[in-house]
């Protein structure tokens, strides 16, 4: 696999991840995640045919299963307090118009 | 006034039959911070009123709390506190106060340890060797011009340099280990599972766990004990028989086989390492422990599938930061920009460089080629490993290839800063127990790890053998001579 990344691909990555990057940012993160790329290419040569590809293998002791009980949670007003923006009154977070 | 015991076992002591008050003790220790933390910046936020508080609390009591009654502890700042700031090492998380405390530090202030701050880590853990926290690095107090490891290399500095005991760090890839062989000091990662991550901020939710940084091997074990065990508020934290610190010294080693990867250690190991490694593995076949020769073919692929995963899992943790709820905002007139610009304005290149990489990894068209492929050859590499503890009961490797780093060593080749994970990065892969214990000082007199992998839950094994060869060796004993000037 070419794991060779052109600016155009960076900037589609970084969209994906709500990123916005300087055109120098673009460029150096091309040739740092190329480089890298490349490196982490070394996994193709193994051998997986079959093998699980989930953590089927990790130690575990937990039994994740649990009643569904509703308890008491955080205060509204005090999450909504940590906020940058928010409405008390409302106890709502305010954010931008999404348009 | 004389000097306090270094560990945290015998400090309890002292503290619990009254020879000294853990005011007095919690004192001392604020007095060494603020002698010694402007060279060594092991910590980002010092509550001393709130610490004072809670020792003086803990001298009113008619009997001493628990395990760690008054001792001081400090926590890496990606462990939330209801009474601290948090910040994880990123701008994005500045000024930012948890509403709640992490289940370990409920746990930790009932045994009756007293929390005296937050210590330095790279921005969400991600990195390993404290340079990319958003508030400036920690030093290795061994030299000042080198980094202490990270991403817990706050945490690891403060033990060092006895600032404090004992202290909490987290473990992804290495984070508790490599800043612990940095620094000369001890430094468990527990099985997945063991400790309880609610309340840690996740980087990479299917290695992440807390372990304890610390003097000396029994203090790492007390610390797990009170630390470990089920919690309902995290589905991932194990039933089942919790870890007791009590399980028995012993000091030999008498039938205890131990592997050791030799193919994995044949390019890259820097010549004082080696050496130091190949002494240690003389005491543990003093103490009569048997060295095994064992294969771990897929564990030379460790460090890109950790790469791959753990960046995977952290594009998609890390997307809650959208300065909708909480941590700092960038303006912005629209939803969208107002995420872009928040996340690109808080946080730094290397946690870009990770959500970036981890994002690519998941997207379409290279899902299975990357992400699916490195879970995969992560399977193999856990099969490895249950393979070798047919035949042996522990590995051994270096915990590092290299002593500390100068600064900078690797700042602009963040791969060559990623390989050198080569050692640490397997046991948390396949979800299993390791501690990088002291076991020298190389020709510049920095400290030198050795590492001791176990079968999973098997902290008792992992932490008799570690302690024996600690006992048997000056090297858990040594301080850095830098301090003294």
């Amino acid at each position: 696999m070419a794991a060779n990344l052109t600016l155009d691909d960076v900037r589609r990555v970084a969209a994906l991840a709500h990123l916005t990057l300087t055109e120098s940012e673009v460029e150096t993160f091309a040739a740092q995640l190329g480089d890298i790329l490349d490196w982490v290419n070394q996994i193709q040569a193994t051998d997986t045919a079959g093998v699980d590809a989930s953590h089927a293998s990790m130690p575990t002791r937990a039994d994740a299963w649990r009643d569904d009980v509703a308890v008491p949670s955080l205060r509204t007003a005090d999450v909504i307090e940590g906020a940058p923006d928010a409405v008390p009154a409302a106890g709502l977070f305010r954010v931008p118009s999404v348009f | 006034m004389p000097d306090l015991p270094h560990t945290a076992a015998a400090l309890r002591a002292v503290v619990a039959d009254r020879t000294v008050s853990a005011e007095e003790v919690c004192r001392q220790t604020l007095e060494r911070i603020a002698a010694l933390d402007g060279r060594l910046h092991a910590f980002l936020h010092v509550d001393a009123d709130r610490a004072l508080d809670r020792a003086r609390a803990l001298d009113r009591l008619k009997v001493p709390a628990g395990p760690l009654h008054g001792v001081p502890i400090a926590l890496k700042d990606n462990v939330i506190t209801r009474d601290m700031p948090t910040t994880a090492g990123s701008h994005l998380l500045d000024g930012h106060r948890p509403l709640y405390n992490a289940t370990v530090v409920d746990r930790l202030e009932r045994a009756g340890a007293v929390i005296v701050g937050k210590t330095v880590c790279d921005e969400f853990a991600m990195g390993s060797s404290t340079e990319h926290c958003a508030f400036g690095p920690a030093r290795n107090p061994w030299a000042l011009d080198r980094v202490p490891g990270g991403s817990s290399g706050g945490s690891a500095v403060a033990v060092a340099a006895g600032l404090v005991p004992i202290a909490l760090g987290s473990d992804t890839g290495g984070s508790i280990r490599q800043p612990a062989a940095f620094c000369g000091i001890v430094g468990l990662k527990p099985t997945y599972g063991r400790v309880s991550r609610y309340g840690l901020i996740a980087f990479a939710s299917s290695l992440d766990q807390i372990g304890p940084l610390a003097h000396s091997v029994d203090d790492a074990a007390l610390v797990l004990s009170v630390i470990g065990g089920h919690d309902p508020l995290d589905a991932t934290s194990a039933a089942g028989q919790p870890f007791e610190a009590a399980g028995g010294r012993r000091d030999d080693l008498r039938g205890v086989r131990i592997g050791v990867p030799r193919a994995l250690l044949e390019t890259g190991v820097a010549a004082d390492v080696t050496a130091a490694f190949d002494a240690a593995l003389g005491v543990l076949t003093d103490l009569g422990a048997t060295i095994v020769t064992i294969d771990l073919p897929h564990s030379r692929f460790a460090v890109p599938v950790y790469y791959l995963v753990a960046t995977a899992e952290a594009s998609s943790n890390l997307a809650r930061y959208d300065g909708v709820r909480y941590g700092v905002r960038a303006a912005a007139d629209s939803l969208g920009a107002m995420y872009d610009r928040t996340r690109s304005a808080g946080f730094g290149a290397e946690v870009k460089r990770r959500i970036m990489l981890g994002t690519y990894a998941l997207s379409a068209g290279y899902y299975d080629a990357y992400y699916r492929k490195a879970q995969q050859v992560r399977t193999l590499i856990a099969r490895d490993f249950d393979t070798a503890f047919d035949a042996v009961d522990l590995v051994a490797l270096p915990t590092t290839p290299t002593t500390a780093f100068r600064f900078g060593a690797h700042l602009d080749d963040p791969l060559s800063m990623y390989v050198a994970d080569v050692f640490t990065v397997s046991a948390p892969l396949a979800g299993l127990p390791a501690v990088s214990v002291p076991a020298g000082l190389s020709s510049e007199h920095l400290p030198i790890g050795l590492q001791l992998v176990g079968r999973a839950w098997d902290e008792a094994g992992l932490l008799r053998a570690a302690g024996a060869y600690e006992r048997r060796t000056p090297w858990a004993g040594r301080r850095p001579r830098v301090l003294d000037a």
